[in-house]
Parts: structure tokens; C-alpha cells; sequence
């Protein structure tokens, strides 16, 4: 079929097809509906990464002296709030699995391109709110709006703040409901359960912890709001409510989102290491599997952590043995990474870089959560920085890593542009240095005592050091963030233009142009092939030069 | 590789002008939209499964305060809304059955019933919550009292704090139930307008068929909150 060109000769896109804001801003295209998450995307992850560097540069010193300490709980508070439900939750689905689940499965967009359009529009009222809290002067109740400190004591602008999570929650349910329907329903021919990339499983089984998870915690949000604005009871101590109640329905759903965050950087990390080794991925249906039973054995380990906040022991001893028990899964995922790699022809592009953090990094992660699963070593180490270490490892040296590899890799199909490789590797490698040096200290910081959430540590001064180790490794760890943002928007209009398959890698998506046009395929694919048949694809590359 | 003559699948798709560009059939397209429903539907339950879970925990451990609270409302006022409820429900079933058979101006009498008994149900609710506020049982006001004892024990006084408890859950799970019944109404105007515009004519009917759901979904909840809130421990 002939591809339409327009009047300047160029082929025409999804990016060239219209102009203007209006185009942009009423677009039912998964594609730009995903480059308009991006932006939102990558505007709160530098809001939130300046709370960051400012709570880093506070902690430089063992006296509070940079900011009072009002100020720190609010830094840190909104470095929380603005890094979890307006980067970490929304970023690799929103952007990522929006621009590739339809085209992975060879379909022409979701099954709801308005709902789509009005998630990112939820998303971005959410946003907005969240900014507004922050400018009316911050909410300090810790990420976590623990009750009854949110509800009854503080004066900040805790109900705005609650809001946004609200608003921004039914934009994460309406992803993921968008995203079941379209893998159930709208699978190309011969595109069978079996043949999914784990990049869709991962987000399916993200989406059913989305859908699942997210209505609870919206519920417990909206009593806390209820409270503060018509002073109704359900939470309030003094009542006889009980503040437990609302730390098991907050975790409900909290505990299931590091999953929300996790999985789909594990999906983009297998279509990665299978791309750069060459090999179909290991184990195909236990990795499908296990992300099933990460997200489903991630439902049921919520109260760990609750350990020291007066759970009865028997519930604690069943947290404990469940939250051992979610390694399993997540252990089969690394295994299988590696025996990928295994005799593979691994290539060191920038994507495979990040990969190789991810699978380093979220190891240490997951390994250091079995410490806190464990309930005596746990009442060693709550509240400390060695639990504040852990979940890092997870969030940022797990998905944040994993996102910037899928950035990477799929870079040349969402732009059409290829990135500078070179600086890529550079970026990938001051990442994760800076990453190690910013995040290690702390494991030991925690270990000797130090709690997390505090601004002055002038009582120990001994925490120095290490401390000092952290905030320089924080600043290498800005540098490597800003480094792609600008050799991507740089790529945009200078980079070399990118073939339809930069990376000889399996996958529908990289069956169709860079980038692609508007309806994804020109004609219905009909799919005969296993996922990842790079014994396959490399044969024929053999057999049939072509090229590139 | 493009040499094929253009706009096959694009042809196909604008032959029906109810089939949306993106699905292959018809059939793709109904079964995405329900499927997309009844995932909607385990989303409210979950959202409702937050306060039922809270009503539950205080239920166990307040059991007699919460009985006491609960016969402080108007049993008659809640069985006529129960009764007005269902209804409904019976009002927005005909509305699909004519949908799916075709009969276009009873689609718009049976969705307009439904708008009225909807808006019923709210009057009525809105009765007892003037009620409440006039007996001084609304939580977190100064003035809140509740008389009398908890039931079969004439020398235990009704914990205040305990009752506020309870109404703090009823005016927050019924307020809940309330807005999801505003939301319907809205749409059913919407509705109406569209069916009398002929929108909702054979093998369209999709939308008439998931608003049902949603609406049956809305009276469910409440057939689980009239027994949870008005029959604790009723003689």
C-alpha cells in the first residue's frame, strides 16, 4: 500500500500528519497521547528531583541549616507525592506501554482512545493540582498522609494535596482498564497469549494491580479528606477510630504500586537483554508467570509495612512469610535475565547498559526488602535510611533505570531520529555510578541508626560522611538525567535519521516505519511467529543481506 | 514493499458508521466496551470495598452503639427508597430490552421513568439527611447527640464518640451511593437526548446495555447498604 507522502516530499507520520496545538491537545492518537504523557512526565520528575537535591544539600551538614525544619518535612513530603503519582506510577505505562502495547500487538490503537486522552487530561488536573499545592506553600504530612496527623493536626494544604492523588489515581485506573481490554480484545491474528512480548504481559499484569489497587486507596484518600473538610470520624483516635484502619487501606494499594512501578520496567528490560543477546528470553511462560504472581502475591504483603505500628504478631508472622514468598517470582525474573545472557552475543548499546543496572541494582533492591521482611531485623531498621536505601534501589535503580533504557531503545521508533550512542553510554554509566554513590551510604547510614525524615543529625556526627558521599553522588546522578534529556530533544532535529529496525530486534513494532504512521500498520499483521525469534531473525540477515 | 492499492482496511471500516476506525468487526468493538465495563464495575466495587471494610471493622467492635445509631433512622422513608430503587432498575432493563428490539420512542419513556424514580430516591434520601441534621446526628457537628441506650441493655448509655462512628460511615457511604446516582441521572439526559435523536438503533446498542450495568451496579450497593445501616439488630 502505498504510503501517503505530503507536499514537502517527506513520508508522512503520526508526527508530521497534523500541526498545531489543537492537534496535539484533542488527539486520540495512542502515539501522541504517549509524547504528550512524556512531557507532563518529565516535568514533575525534575520537580521532584529538585526536592530531592535540596533535601540532599540539607543533610550536607549534620546541623539543620539550609532550610527550618518545617520546611524539610515538606521538601521531603512533596518529593514523595510528586516522584510516586506523577512519575513513578505513570511514566513506563503511560509513555512507554501507551506509544508500544497497540503496536506490539498489532493493533491500531487502544480499544478507548478517548478514555486515553481523558486519562492524560485527569492526569495533567491532577498535575496542576499537585503544582498549586506546592505553590500555596506545601503539604509536610509525609508521602504517606498518615492519619491522624493529616487529618486532625496539620494546617498545610493537605486536602488540595489529597486531591490531586485522587484525580491523578482515576487516570492510572483508566490506563490500566484501557490496557486489559486492548490485550484482551484487539490482538492481531496469530498474536496468541503465548507469542505476547513480556513487555504486555508486564503490563497487564500492572493494570490488573491498577484496577484493583487504585479505587482503594482513593477511597481512604477521600475520608481523609472528608475529615479534615466536615470533620466526619471514620479515622479519628479520640473517637475510637482507628488509625491502623486507614494505614491498612493506604498499603492496600501502596505496596501493590512499587509493583505498579517495577513490572513494566521488568517487561522493557526483557525485550532489551533478548534484543543484545541475540536469544529468545529464558523460560518464556515462567517470566510471564511470574509477573502474574508478583502482581498477585503482591496484594497479600501489604501490612509489612506495618511491623512496629501495632499489628497483632500472628498477622505480622503472615506478612513476614508472604513477603518472603513474593521473592520467589521476582527471583525466577533475574534468574532468567541472566540465563538469557547466558552464551548469548551481548552487545554493549546504551539500552543494554541500563539493563545490566536494572538487573544489578534491582537484585540489591529485592535482596535488602527480604531484611525487612524479616520481623527482627525489621524493628532494627524501620524508619532508618537503610529502609529509605532499599526502596531507592527499587524505585530509582529499578525503574527509573529501566525506563531510561526503554527511552533508549525505542528512541528511534518514537522520534525517527537515532540518538548520539556515544553519550548515551556515557549518560547510562554517570547514572549509575552516581545512582551507587548516592544510594549505598545510606544502606550503612541506616544499618548504624540514622533515621529517615529527619534534618538534623547534629547528635551524631559521625553520620557525616557518608552522608557527604551521598549528596555528591546525588549531583553525578543529576548530571546523567540531564545528559538524555538533552541529547534526545537535540536527536529530534539532528540526529541521523533512523531506519525501521536500528536494532535488528523482534517485535512488531519494528516491522512498521520510524516513525510510525498514524493507523500503526497499513495492512492487518498476521502473526506466525514466537515472541523474541532472534535465532530466526538473525538466520535470514545471514541467508539475505540487506541493507541498513 | 508499499505497493498495494490504499485504504483497504480504512474502506471496510467506513461502511458502518457506528464501527469506530480501530476495530476490525463490530463484534470486536461490543465486546471491547462491555469487557471495558464490567472492569469499571470491579473498580466501584473495590472503591466501595474501602468504606464497607471500615464499616465492617467498627461494626465488630462497636456493635452495640452502632445498633443504637442504626435504629435512629427512618425505617419507612429507607424500604419505600428501596423499593423505588428497584424500580428503577426494572425501568432501565426495559430500556435495553427496547434498545435491543428496536423500539426507539420506548427507549426514551423508559429511560425518562428511570430519571424520575432516580431523582426520587434522591428527594427522599435528601428528607432523612434534613432529618438527621434537625435531630442533631450529623458527626463532627458541636451539637451532636444521640438519646438512648444500646438495645437489650437498659443501663448501657449510646456512646457518643462510637455514634459518630457510625454516621460518619452512613453519611459518607450513602453520600457516596448519592453521587453515583447524580452521575447516573446525568447520564441518562444525555441518553434520552441521544435516543430521541435515533442513536441507539439495532445492533447499536452497546451504550444503552453498559449504562444498565452501571445503574444495576448503583442499586446493588444499595441493597447492601439499606440492611448494613438501617436493620442492625432491629426487633
Amino acid at each position: 500500500m502505498a504510503t501517503a507522502v505530503l507536499e514537502s516530499g517527506e513520508r508522512e507520520t503520526y508526527l508530521n500528519r497534523e500541526y498545531g496545538i489543537k492537534s496535539w491537545l484533542l488527539t486520540v492518537d495512542h502515539k501522541r497521547i504517549a509524547l504528550l504523557y512524556l512531557m507532563g512526565i518529565t516535568f514533575f520528575f525534575f520537580i521532584g528531583g529538585f526536592f530531592a537535591l535540596l533535601i540532599r544539600l540539607e543533610l550536607l551538614t549534620p546541623a539543620g541549616d539550609l532550610v527550618q525544619a518545617d520546611t524539610y518535612n515538606k521538601l521531603f513530603t512533596m518529593h514523595g507525592q510528586v516522584m510516586v503519582f506523577f512519575f513513578l506510577i505513570p511514566a513506563v505505562p503511560a509513555v512507554l506501554g501507551n506509544f508500544l502495547i497497540p503496536i506490539m500487538i498489532g493493533a491500531k490503537d487502544l480499544a478507548f482512545p478517548r478514555i486515553n486522552l481523558l486519562s492524560w487530561y485527569l492526569y495533567i488536573i491532577g498535575g496542576m493540582l499537585m503544582v498549586y499545592t506546592i505553590l500555596a506553600g506545601g503539604v509536610d504530612t509525609g508521602w504517606t498522609f498518615y492519619t491522624p496527623l493529616s487529618t486532625e493536626f496539620l494546617k498545610t494544604n493537605v486536602t488540595t494535596a489529597a486531591l490531586a492523588v485522587f484525580v491523578s489515581g482515576f487516570s492510572s485506573i483508566l490506563t490500566g482498564l484501557n490496557f486489559i481490554v486492548t490485550i484482551h480484545r484487539m490482538r492481531a491474528p496469530g498474536m496468541t497469549w503465548n507469542r505476547l512480548p513480556l513487555f504486555v504481559w508486564a503490563h497487564y499484569a500492572t493494570s490488573i494491580i491498577q484496577v484493583l489497587g487504585t479505587p482503594v486507596v482513593a477511597i481512604a484518600i477521600v475520608l481523609v479528606a472528608l475529615e479534615r473538610l466536615f470533620h466526619l470520624g471514620i479515622f479519628n483516635p479520640t473517637l475510637g477510630g482507628d488509625p491502623l484502619l486507614f494505614q491498612h487501606l493506604f498499603w492496600f494499594y501502596s505496596h501493590p504500586a512499587v509493583y505498579i512501578m517495577i513490572l513494566p520496567g521488568m517487561g522493557i528490560v526483557s525485550e532489551i537483554v533478548c534484543c543484545f543477546s541475540r536469544k529468545r528470553v529464558f523460560g518464556y511462560k515462567a517470566m510471564a508467570l511470574a509477573l502474574l504472581g508478583i502482581a498477585v502475591v503482591g496484594f497479600l504483603v501489604w501490612a509489612h509495612h506495618m511491623f512496629v505500628a501495632g499489628i497483632s504478631l500472628y498477622a505480622a508472622l503472615i506478612f513476614s512469610f508472604l513477603s518472603y514468598f513474593v521473592a520467589v517470582p521476582s527471583a525466577i525474573k533475574v534468574f532468567n535475565w541472566t540465563s538469557t545472557m547466558y552464551k548469548g552475543s551481548i552487545t554493549y548499546q546504551t539500552p543494554m547498559l541500563y539493563a545490566f543496572g536494572f538487573v544489578g541494582l534491582f537484585t540489591i533492591g529485592g535482596l535488602t526488602g527480604l531484611f525487612l521482611a524479616c520481623l527482627g531485623v525489621d524493628v532494627h531498621v524501620t524508619d532508618t535510611y537503610f529502609v529509605v536505601a532499599h526502596f531507592h534501589y527499587i524505585m530509582v535503580g529499578g525503574m527509573v533505570m529501566a525506563y531510561l533504557g526503554g527511552m533508549h531503545f525505542w528512541w528511534p521508533k518514537i522520534s525517527g531520529r537515532l540518538y548520539p550512542e556515544g553519550w548515551g553510554r556515557l549518560a547510562a554509566l554517570l547514572v549509575f555510578v552516581g545512582f551507587n554513590l548516592t544510594f549505598f551510604p545510606q544502606f550503612i547510614l541506616g544499618y548504624m541508626g540514622m533515621p529517615r525524615r529527619y534534618w538534623d543529625y547534629s547528635h551524631s556526627p559521625e553520620f557525616q560522611i557518608l552522608n557527604v558521599l551521598s549528596t555528591a553522588g546525588a549531583t553525578i546522578l543529576a548530571v546523567g538525567y540531564l545528559l538524555p534529556m538533552i541529547y534526545f530533544l537535540w536527536s529530534m532535529r539532528y540526529g541521523k535519521p533512523a531506519p525501521d529496525n536500528p536494532w535488528n530486534a523482534a517485535g512488531l513494532e519494528w516491522t512498521i516505519p520510524s516513525p510510525p504512521t498514524t493507523f500503526n500498520f497499513e495492512e492487518q499483521p498476521v502473526v506466525t511467529w514466537e515472541a523474541y525469534n532472534y535465532d530466526e531473525l538473525d538466520q535470514r540477515r545471514e541467508e539475505v543481506p540487506v541493507a541498513h | 514493499m508499499h505497493t498495494s492499492p490504499p485504504a483497504t482496511v480504512e474502506g471496510e471500516a467506513h461502511e458502518n458508521p457506528a464501527l469506530l476506525h480501530h476495530f476490525a468487526t463490530e463484534e470486536q468493538q461490543k465486546n471491547a466496551a462491555s469487557l471495558g465495563m464490567w472492569i469499571f464495575l470491579i473498580t466501584e466495587i473495590m472503591f466501595f470495598g474501602g468504606m464497607f471494610c471500615a464499616y465492617l471493622v467498627y461494626r465488630y467492635s462497636y456493635f452495640g452503639d452502632f445498633a443504637a445509631a442504626s435504629s435512629s433512622l427512618d425505617l419507612k422513608l429507607g424500604t419505600i427508597n428501596t423499593i423505588v430503587l428497584i424500580g428503577s432498575s426494572l425501568t432501565v432493563a426495559m430500556a435495553v430490552r427496547c434498545a435491543q428490539v428496536g423500539k426507539q420512542k420506548a427507549i426514551a419513556v423508559y429511560l425518562l421513568l428511570t430519571i424520575i424514580l432516580g431523582v426520587a430516591f434522591l428527594g427522599i434520601k435528601a428528607i432523612e439527611y434534613k432529618q438527621k441534621f434537625d435531630e442533631h446526628h450529623v458527626p463532627g457537628l458541636a451539637n451532636f447527640h444521640l438519646e438512648g441506650h444500646v438495645p437489650r441493655h437498659a443501663d448501657v448509655p449510646v456512646n457518643q464518640n462510637h455514634a459518630q462512628i457510625y454516621f460518619s460511615l452512613y453519611f459518607a457511604m450513602t453520600g457516596m451511593h448519592a453521587l453515583h446516582m447524580i452521575i447516573g441521572i446525568a447520564l441518562l439526559g444525555f441518553m434520552i437526548i441521544r435516543a430521541r435523536a435515533g442513536a441507539y438503533t439495532t445492533g447499536h446498542v452497546t451504550y444503552v446495555e453498559n449504562f444498565g450495568l452501571y445503574w444495576h451496579f448503583v442499586d446493588i450497593i444499595w441493597i447492601y447498604l439499606f440492611p448494613l445501616l438501617y436493620l442492625i439488630s432491629r426487633h
